[in-house]
């Protein structure tokens, strides 16, 4: 239905947003790239909603400028920006049907009323909404309400999709469904995707690149797997996921990579040691951490008695204190962590050298 | 309450007063003017005969249902301005829109007409206003007729008018009139195609108050019509009070009362009760 060419290229430049003395947004700059999806992510009052308010043209930054395809929108108002949004609640117009709600932007836009036809019946088609044209939206599950207002926002092709937490209000199972189906809908459109969640694990699933903001400030912009595996500080590390954090002494940069002493044992980590000297944290994510009755000479590996377990299933979560008095968490198979604990003294947490990233010590 | 008497023994409790009050003073008086109506002068279905043939009876009602259908639809639209101020505006504009709709209930009914009397009269405030500048040479007949009853009625009512509107206004999601922007809608058109569509129960719950309440207007025509344009109320006033002929104004409150009886089961299959205040 479109050519990925029409998706918008969105550049943000020094965004900032006050309300009153509330700094909303600081000094954001952003490149969205043309049929990209992007995911806003970050605790509530973040900034992430503002920012996304911002793209849409419903609030007017404080300073800096929006340019979408080159072209300065930042005085634009939003019904001439031709974003899409699906908002939380989906909002759909409570006094018209199914097919009405999905034709408004092409009403608006003064399409031929069988180029609106056919267009809203394709588009019905594609969410797989055939039979609930004549409805109204009080008459639908969640999930079709949400699927009225994925089809209403997409009917008209616009260059960019924003949607804030669509998904919020939709069970665990139907959410899954959901998340696939926008994927989906990204995939056949093209259209450039802004997204906006509080939900790590579907910021994770969904994106091509995740922004991840707190306290106005976004911190950190990547792909998944590069926020994920590699944090730039300690929010990013910590909101992303579980995470081990253990104090190190002595960084340095060392020939392939850096090293330190953690718990008086000397650790190697892959990654560089640019940002910290000196002390720092040493975080791993507990499914890259094992157990083993001793580590090997030049392994990386600390010393840690297993205090708690959790029964996962698939897996067991251990929790387990280090000589130090660091709490560690890991997720191991069930019958090592039936082991650990039946020994009741002293185990060795170990974990490959790559997976193991600093943090600056303390606060960010 | 909670605690000694149940909430419900409690509330009936009450509203007792009042709906004794209602009962006293209004039921039991209302079934003797019924009474009335099928036995003065002679017992029968002559009166109700009578309404359906009489003249003047007919030409007072439909000039009634006639007056109270224009008042309906200038109160409704006057409100709705107001209410779109009041409810969505700055602070500042909500404040002045307070002071327009709350102000008038401090003042009586009679002093209002007479007011609007000093304003339209042919030696009134508008029509010297009007010679002075040389916009008219006779004065304009505002008052003593239907236009100075509707401009009384409707300056009555507009408050009443706003309570159900501001209602439904206040319940509508604002996320769904920022869709609509977002989708490319102008604020004109999203106002027209989303927002009055949507507070329909509270432009319906408006409307059937406004008629019913000018159905039953006795001092504003009296006093701004000059008794050229006698609605019912005050016609059932001179059958009782001048003619006197109590059996016909007797059947015509009665058809009356049922008929907003009749309007009145029609709103509440719209609106609850609470949507009007």
């Amino acid at each position: 239905m479109q050519q990925p060419g029409r998706a918008a290229e969105i550049k943000a430049i020094g965004i900032g947003k006050s309300f009153g003395s509330f700094r909303a947004l600081d000094n954001l700059s952003l490149n969205i790239g043309r049929g990209e999806f992007l995911t806003l992510l970050g605790p509530s009052g973040s900034g992430k909603t503002t920012f996304l308010m911002i793209l849409a043209g419903f609030v007017q930054p404080t300073e800096g400028k929006l340019f979408s395809d080159g072209t300065d929108i930042t005085d634009r108002p939003a019904e001439q920006r031709a974003a899409g949004m699906v908002f939380q609640g989906y909002a759909l117009f409570p006094h018209m049907s199914v097919e009405a709600n999905i034709a408004f932007p092409l009403k608006v836009r003064k399409k031929s009323a069988a180029d609106i036809k056919k267009r809203v019946g394709e588009m019905i088609e594609r969410v797989g909404l055939v039979g609930h044209e004549k409805k109204l939206p009080s008459q639908l599950s969640g999930g079709q309400q949400q699927r009225v207002a994925l089809a209403r926002a997409l009917v008209f092709e616009p260059g960019v999709l924003l949607l804030d937490e669509p998904f919020s209000a939709l069970d665990k199972s139907l959410r899954g469904q959901m998340q696939a189906e926008m994927k989906r809908l990204h995939q056949e459109t093209g259209t450039t995707f802004v997204f906006v969640t509080h939900d790590q694990s579907e910021a994770l699933a969904l994106s091509s690149r995740v922004a991840i903001f707190n306290h106005g400030k976004l911190l950190q912009v990547g792909a998944p797997d590069e926020v994920y595996d590699r944090p730039d500080n300690r929010f990013v590390a910590e909101f992303l996921g579980e995470i081990n954090m253990l104090p190190l002494k002595g960084v340095k940069p060392a020939d392939n990579g850096s090293t330190g002493l953690c718990e008086d044992r000397a650790v190697n980590m892959h990654c560089k040691a640019e940002k910290v000297r000196g002390d720092a944290i040493l975080a791993i994510r507990p499914e890259h951490m094992s157990i083993a009755r001793e580590a090997a000479v030049g392994e990386n590996g600390i010393a840690a008695t297993a205090t708690a377990s959790t029964y996962l299933g698939a897996a067991t979560k251990l929790d387990l204190t280090t000589r130090q008095g660091a709490k560690v968490t890991v997720s191991v198979p069930n019958e090592v962590a039936a082991a650990a604990l039946s020994k009741g003294n002293s185990v060795w947490l170990t974990w490959p050298a790559e997976k193991g990233f600093l943090l600056p010590d303390g606060g960010q | 309450m909670r605690g000694v008497l149940s909430d419900r023994m409690g509330a009936a409790l009450l509203m007792a007063p009042l709906l004794l009050f209602l009962v006293l003073a209004y039921a039991w008086p209302f079934l003797g003017v019924v009474k009335w109506s099928f036995t003065l002068p002679t017992p029968g279905l002559g009166q109700y005969q009578a309404l359906l043939t009489d003249d003047l009876v007919q030409s007072v009602f439909i000039r009634t249902l006639r007056i109270a259908a224009i008042v309906t639809v200038v109160s409704v639209a006057a409100a709705y301005a107001i209410t779109v101020v009041w409810v969505r505006g700055s602070p500042a504009q909500r404040l002045v829109a307070e002071f327009c709709i709350l102000v008038p209930f401090w003042i009586s009914v009679l002093t209002r007409a007479f007011g609007w009397v000093a304003l339209l009269s042919n030696r009134g405030l508008i029509n010297t206003w009007l010679q002075s500048i040389g916009f008219i040479s006779e004065p304009l007949t505002l008052v003593r007729n239907e236009f100075g009853v509707v401009v009384g009625m409707t300056h009555f009512l507009i408050p009443f008018a706003v309570f159900p509107l501001a209602s439904a206004m206040r319940s509508l999601d604002d996320r769904v009139l920022l869709a609509a922007r977002g989708l490319g809608s102008s604020r004109m058109r999203t106002f027209w195609t989303v927002f009055v569509p949507m507070t329909r129960s509270g432009i319906i719950g408006s409307a059937l108050i406004v008629f019913v309440f000018s159905l039953g207007f006795f001092v504003t025509p009296a006093i701004l019509g000059g008794g050229r344009s006698v609605m019912i109320a005050e016609l059932i006033y001179l059958r009782i009070f001048q003619s006197p002929d109590w059996g016909l104004g007797a059947a015509i409150s009665v058809v009356l009362v049922l008929f907003v009886g009749a309007l009145m089961a029609l709103l509440f299959r719209y609106v609850r009760p609470k949507q009007l205040i």
